[in-house]
């Protein structure tokens, strides 16, 4: 995947699959590399024709009713409620959750 | 006594009010309703015991109201679906994914302790297609809902609110909660002869809802008619401080526009919604819609809304990065599916890879990709520029109309199984509903007729921002010239 400024920079390989996979934490089957970015090409050759659109000085849309953003005090107003924190947890011991090593 | 799951909500709450039955027999008529819809895989989850127990205390609370002159809540003692993708306390919430396995919230979420607080029975947890994604109800990990206007085969419900719709349309329940990314909820309600509204975005809180695309997943019901959707979406909508996006407004007594004149009121039919190969039919549905309201007093102008052609494309950006963003949280540490590899970033892959179907996984890799390095202004930030395009549309046909209408889908439901030449094929589904989402309007799908093969197809009336107002009033009276009574033949009883 080069960087590029311009969608149609040009089609997904199987090897940017692969890249795109790897980024979204999903496993895919060697077998299945081409087949999906056969896919994405699909899905993102219709995309494409966002390109026609004149967005010159144009906001990205943010909201659809205008609001200000609440602000509310900085307050402590939930917490204490370890057992129910953990109560879904797949593993946990002792009040923690216990997770794979990642520091050897 | 009569068949008490024949009932709009409206006659249930009358009926309860005025002590022809009570909430456990109408609960309970409900119960036996769903026990004997097995085969339409309507509900992921029953709660038929929690039911009886909140039924029976609907009916303990009226006693004590009586004596004390209290006014009843809005849905006392009706018995609602609830789609899974709201969390409920203590009662297993999975989004119709494995990923979440066995996750049981122990909190509720905003929209259903509303319900809850005005006296809603529930009845149990709606299919749904995986974290909402989908058309169909195909993409559920717990197998498709099936649509009851079933004919020689199995039809799809719609989606991704199929569960909601299927279990309203058979009369399972007086009425389902369902929420709207993209048409998830006007699409299957167009596809089962039921009416269903998104709200203006903001309306209901989406805490507590499993999140798919934050700035386009709205809450809302469906049920069986127009006024009902109204008294739903009282119960559900209002502000609440934990969604930054809730907005902190009054919630109107839509009800009480239902039924109200439409003389004078103007109708917008946008040009640019009659699309190639649009069947003959759904032309023709819409045609008799423009003559239904001018015939009850509207007046009809035609509008353009030049950006249509961008909405589903801008969707297909604006979606899948939300939601690739909202389901990198599902790493199978702190709840749901884990799947041991040998290390962490191996567990993290074999989690998401077993616990996500194809669907979901090929959006997260979409949404991935457009928001990658280098990618992100071409795809997210120009299909953001988009969506304001859309909104400036919608805001010139304001100065020449209130309301305007459309078909809810381009054909009615399809078959169970059916293939779709490629991913964007069945995408195409979205192609009337989307454009609401992404402006944030509120929409509702009214069935307004039989397809030649006798299955419900729906028209679509989109309004103001938080004008669902006159959408209901429009709706309504769309309602009563269209005179939609037909029901499907109960084959799965």
């Amino acid at each position: 995947m080069s960087d590029s400024d311009n969608a149609s920079g040009g089609a997904v390989s199987a090897d940017d699959v692969k890249k795109i996979a790897r980024l979204s934490r999903l496993h895919v089957e060697a077998g299945r590399l081409q087949p999906l970015a056969d896919d994405l090409n699909g899905i993102l050759g219709w995309i494409e024709q966002l390109a026609e659109v004149d967005v010159e000085g144009v906001e990205p849309m943010t909201s659809a009713v205008d609001m200000a953003a609440p602000m509310r005090k900085d307050e402590i107003s939930d917490g204490g409620m370890r057992e129910a924190v953990l109560q879904n947890a797949p593993k946990a011991d002792d009040g923690f959750f216990v997770v794979p090593r990642s520091v050897e | 006594m009569t068949d008490l799951t024949k009932l709009t909500l409206e006659a249930a709450l009358g009926g309860m009010a005025k002590g022809e039955f009570s909430s456990v027999e109408l609960t309970d008529a409900h119960i036996k309703a769903c026990e004997a819809g097995g085969k339409l895989n309507a509900f992921i989850t029953d709660t038929h015991e929690l039911a009886r127990e909140q039924a029976a205390a609907s009916d303990a609370r009226r006693v004590s109201l009586k004596k004390s002159g209290g006014e009843a809540g809005l849905l006392e003692g009706a018995p609602i679906g609830v789609k899974d993708l709201f969390c409920t306390e203590g009662v297993k919430t999975c989004a119709a994914s494995k990923i979440l396995g066995e996750f049981t919230p122990t909190y509720e979420s905003t929209v259903t302790a509303n319900m809850k607080a005005d006296g809603m029975v529930m009845l149990g947890k709606l299919n749904l297609d995986e974290f909402a994604m989908g058309s169909s109800n195909e993409t559920s990990a717990y197998g498709p809902s099936i649509n009851p206007w079933r004919k020689d085969k199995d039809l799809v419900p719609g989606g991704s609110s199929g569960g909601s719709a299927a279990a309203v349309a058979a009369d399972l329940c007086l009425g389902a909660t369902a929420t709207d990314t993209g048409g998830s909820i006007r699409q299957p309600a167009a596809f089962t002869g039921t009416v269903g509204i998104k709200p203006t975005y903001g309306r209901c809180s989406r805490w507590g809802t499993v999140a798919f695309a934050s700035s386009l997943d709205q809450a809302g019901p469906i049920a069986k008619t127009v006024k009902d959707a109204a008294i739903l979406l009282e119960s559900m909508a209002g502000y609440d401080a934990k969604d930054s996006t809730s907005l902190n407004i009054d919630v109107p007594k839509w009800s009480g526009a239902c039924g109200q004149s439409v003389k004078g009121l103007r109708v917008g039919i946008p040009a640019e919604y009659t699309v190639d190969g649009m069947p003959a039919e759904i032309q023709a549905l819409w045609d008799k819609g423009v003559a239904m309201m001018k015939d009850a007093g509207a007046e009809i102008v035609p509008i353009s809304l030049p950006h249509t052609k961008y909405a589903l494309p801008a969707y297909y950006v604006v979606a899948p990065a939300e939601a690739s963003s909202n389901l990198a949280r599902y790493d199978g540490m702190r709840y749901g599916l884990r799947v041991d590899g040998k290390d962490l970033n191996d567990t993290y892959d074999r989690t998401r890879t077993a616990g996500f179907g194809d669907e979901v996984r090929r959006r997260i890799m979409i949404g991935t990709y457009v928001l990658s390095a280098g990618y992100y202004d071409a795809y997210y930030l120009r299909a953001q520029k988009v969506r304001s395009r859309i909104v400036e549309d919608f805001q010139n046909a304001w100065n020449s109309c209130d309301v305007i209408l459309t078909p809810t889908t381009p054909s009615a439901a399809f078959p169970v199984g059916h293939k779709f030449s490629d991913p964007v094929q069945m995408y195409l589904n979205d192609i009337f509903t989307v454009t609401t989402n992404l402006a944030g309007l509120p929409g509702i799908s009214v069935p307004a007729g039989l397809s030649a093969d006798g299955l419900p197809l729906g028209l679509q009336l989109i309004g103001k921002a938080l004008d669902e107002e006159t959408v209901f009033k429009a709706a309504s009276a769309l309602e009563a010239a269209a005179g939609f009574t037909a029901k499907p033949e109960a084959w799965w009883a």
